[in-house]
């Protein structure tokens, strides 16, 4: 998908070519992780085979982890590169945002009541209910920042600060909990299948928006947009519908993202499910080298980027530090990463690499 | 040096990294009166100014307040020698209060006493007529009050020399009175006003005497009295009137059919970027152009033909169908298309590839779902980038990496590949070489031969001449003249720019 790739041009050394790709961060930040992890402890990288409580075989390990974990990420990635393309801001209402498809799921799932021995309709039909309520909640953000012009932080600072408190508001502030077991499979695995199901669920994402990028025009619309909004609209595009469109987007991830969280313990908290992940969301973007003022993005990169995260969180874990210090840890990272794509810094950078012209390293 | 000598300048040099901005350029500014400086984008109006502010430090020459040599570093320091400014955009904090604005940054001690900033300001507001109360706040008064206490902010502080940058461009006939009216009063208290402005009228109502200057040279100083419009627009365009240009067209003329209705035709046509409703009409394979000089509507009028602006009334046909144009994507689907003025701001996708700036109008145009496939676009780009010669390294470039010719190139590019039948042409060899003016000139005339209708408008009234059967002429958003056949020549049109009787 990356349309970045390293191009072929005459005397440029194998390494400058290298830096250009910009899969190049992601990658080396991943591989670093990893290496560090080698020195310290090579039991990160043990996989087990055990059974789960069901009798189930399931693989077990931290790798394992960051894959089930980093595929929440990686999905919501997918949508939060496309906003931050086309109106070079963020969506900081994902949380909350999840937190509303989640309780509107578990609300369609069990109807008034909290402890239903059946379902009210079938998971499919919940879950397509949940995408219109998440893309319309994304087109609310979307016309926000479009119509009236407003920043998109701030934009989405009003759902992020009512999207709990609405979340809640939907099931009437009670905690409903499904014991149908195969609602558990989105979150967890799938009876015989010892791979956690979310990563599959992620690989779909990534295979939709890999053909929708391949058969549409999206991905030059979004950058049209981004990079130049007057240029884009003297060429027949409307930026304020491809603006709402790529809020829309994100939506429909967010609402992926919902069941996964739900369905890993078939109940909801409304304070504490999915806290913080847009940070980590954006993160990813940004770690996959794209600029968060927008413009030029990389798909491929973004996707890499959120697993990345998520290998840092978990090495994070290992070593036990605790869950109030992760962002700490986590900041030193957004540190780098954008003194590292700061203009000053890129260009003494480039210098420094005189073969490698003037690349870009966001 | 004679008495009432306020600000002399003298042989004042300023470069830029490859141009030279000013070459020799002397100022004269006496007491109580107002001076016109008068010349088109480029000819060293602003630099003069920034330099005499100190925003910009000369080269060479000197500038004198009252016969003394002064140094002026920086804007505090031109404001120490008597000399504010008033800017185009309002700069002032519409937030804050009128009193505040006028004392905002000038208290040198750490406590304000409000009262007596407020009384004081007051005093000033009287004394100059400026309907505004030192309490209230900025925002509540029209831009022109704005604009009037932002010149009283500039006059109290003893001010010997004010320069007004482009002051009444936001302002209606009735406010630019109001303004007038104010700038009379200081010039009966001995005030030195330099007036800037693109607006004729304006000029001959009330200034005293006018310096021209072109390319970045001084073209003379005159008492207004003695340089008729006329006139005043050759010194700024640098023709002389006699100079008669005879160009022969080296392409056939495309022949129309009789009775064939034009291509485009508008009626009353409108939109809200400050013009006067306008008629307009192109036949097949006809090259007309829009002139008039800076801010005379010219590029709004093209703008509000391809829908770039809000429309706000007039009907379209194209080949005599009634169609409806509101937004570009209507213009296009009509098959106009549109170079517009401002190649940076509104023609690249800086970022984007060469290949994706050719291919995105017809993307658009294709449709969401019929993306050109890598073989297709390649090919595409290929064949234009060779149609129009573009230098670039690859289709692969990034479009903001190409000189401004080759930027050109490519929107023109953009533009051919939707197959057009009218296309609108905006300043296309506005800051490229010789050589790519030529070229695209050339093309604009073989493209009409082949059928093509085209609107080209240029700043350089040779080109136009060289290039339209007709022309539209254009002053204050208001169409004031056509022109064709035995009419176009460069006198006939710029008496039609300057207009009025003289």
């Amino acid at each position: 998908m990356g349309n970045n790739d390293a191009k072929k041009s005459g005397g440029s050394s194998f390494f400058a070519e290298l830096t250009r790709n910009q899969l190049f961060i992601p990658m080396a930040a991943l591989l670093l992780l990893l290496v560090f992890n080698l020195i310290m402890d090579p039991g990160f990288f043990k996989i087990t085979l055990g059974y789960n409580s069901a009798g189930y075989p399931v693989l077990s390990g931290f790798l394992i982890t960051i894959l089930d974990s980093g595929s929440e990420l990686a999905i919501l990635a997918i949508g939060m590169t496309l906003v931050t393309a086309a109106t070079g801001g963020q969506d900081i209402s994902v949380g909350a945002a999840i937190a509303i498809s989640g309780s509107v799921l578990l609300r369609m799932l069990c109807g008034t009541n909290t402890r239903p021995e059946t379902l009210v309709m079938p998971v499919i039909l919940a879950f397509l209910i949940t995408c219109v309520v998440a893309m319309l909640f994304g087109a609310f953000n979307g016309t926000l920042v479009a119509v009236f012009g407003i920043q998109p932080m701030i934009a989405t600072l009003i759902l992020y600060t009512a999207g709990r408190s609405i979340a809640a508001w939907v099931n009437n502030n009670e905690l409903p909990i499904i014991t149908e077991p195969s609602f558990a499979y989105y979150g967890n695995y799938i009876p015989g299948c010892p791979i956690p199901t979310p990563f599959f669920i992620a690989m779909i994402c990534v295979v939709v928006i890999a053909l929708i990028l391949k058969f549409t025009t999206l991905r030059l619309y979004t950058q049209a947009v981004g990079i130049n909004e007057y240029s884009a609209k003297l060429n027949g595009l409307n930026p304020v519908f491809i603006k709402i469109l790529s809020f829309v987007i994100l939506g429909l991830c967010v609402a992926v993202v919902g069941l996964i969280k739900v369905s890993r313990f078939s109940t909801i908290n409304y304070s504490v499910i999915a806290k913080d992940i847009e940070m980590d969301a954006i993160l990813a973007v940004a770690l996959g080298g794209n600029a968060l003022s927008g413009g030029k993005f990389n798909m491929t990169a973004s996707i890499i980027g959120a697993y990345v995260i998520q290998c840092l969180t978990t090495t994070l874990y290992k070593f036990d530090v605790q869950a109030d210090a992760l962002p700490a840890y986590k900041a030193v990272v957004v540190i780098v990463l954008v003194v590292l794509s700061a203009p000053i810094v890129r260009e003494k950078l480039a210098k420094l690499m005189p073969k490698s012209g003037n690349r870009e390293v966001a | 040096m004679a008495e009432n000598v306020v600000l002399q300048m003298r042989n004042i040099h300023k470069s830029f990294p490859g141009v030279r901005a000013l070459q020799g350029v002397d100022f004269t500014l006496r007491k109580g009166e107002v001076h016109a400086l008068m010349g088109e984008n480029g000819a060293g109006k602003s630099t003069l100014i920034k330099v005499l502010t100190g925003v910009y430090s000369k080269d060479e020459g000197q500038v004198s307040i009252e016969g003394n040599e002064v140094a002026i570093h920086s804007p505090q320091e031109a404001q120490k020698n008597g000399i504010s400014t008033v800017y185009q955009e309002i700069t002032l904090c519409p937030n804050l209060s009128v009193a505040e604005n006028m004392y905002i940054g000038r208290s040198e001690s750490i406590c304000q006493n409000w009262k007596k900033m407020n009384t004081d300001a007051d005093k000033i507001l009287q004394s100059l007529d400026i309907p505004a109360k030192a309490t209230q706040q900025l925002s509540t008064c029209s831009l022109a009050v704005q604009q009037m206490v932002a010149i009283a902010r500039a006059v109290d502080t003893d001010c010997k020399v004010l320069i007004l940058d482009e002051p009444t461009s936001s302002l209606d006939e009735q406010e630019v009175e109001k303004l007038f009216k104010l700038m009379r009063d200081l010039k009966g208290r001995g005030v030195g006003i330099v007036f800037v402005t693109h607006f004729l009228d304006q000029v001959y109502e009330i200034c005293d005497r006018i310096t021209v200057m072109r390319d970045g040279q001084l073209v003379g100083e005159f008492e207004i009295e003695k340089l008729p419009r006329v006139q005043l627009v050759s010194k700024m365009l640098g023709k002389e009137l006699d100079d008669l240009s005879d160009i022969q067209g080296e392409y056939s003329t495309y022949e129309n059919k009789e009775g064939e209705a034009p291509v485009f035709e508008a009626e009353d046509l409108c939109s809200d970027a400050g013009i006067k409703p306008f008629n307009f009409h192109i036949k097949k394979g006809e090259v007309n152009g829009f002139t008039g000089l800076l801010g005379s509507g010219r590029s709004e009028s093209v703008r509000a033909i391809f829908g770039a602006d809000r429309i706000t009334s007039g009907n379209v046909k194209m080949n005599g169908k009634p169609v409806k144009i509101k937004k570009p994507i209507d213009a296009m689907k009509n098959g106009i298309a549109y170079l517009p003025e401002d190649r940076k701001r509104d023609g690249i996708v800086g970022d984007l590839s060469v290949r994706d700036n050719i291919l995105l109008a017809q993307q658009v145009l294709r449709g969401f779902l019929k993306p050109f496939s890598k073989a297709e676009s390649d090919k595409i780009a290929d064949e234009y980038i060779k149609l129009l010669s573009v230098k670039t390294a690859s289709a692969d470039t990034p479009i903001k990496s190409l000189s401004g010719g080759n930027q050109q190139k490519v929107i023109l590019a953009r533009w051919l590949l939707t197959h057009p039948e009218y296309l609108i042409l905006d300043e296309p060899t506005r800051g490229i070489d010789v050589g790519t003016k030529v070229d695209i000139q050339k093309l604009v005339l073989k493209l009409a031969s082949e059928g093509m209708s085209v609107t080209f408008i240029s700043s350089e009234l040779d080109e136009m001449l060289r290039t339209c059967s007709r022309l539209v002429v254009m002053r204050d958003g208001r169409m004031v003249g056509e022109l064709s056949g035995q009419d176009l020549n460069q006198n006939k049109v710029m008496n039609t720019i300057a207009g009025g009787d003289k």
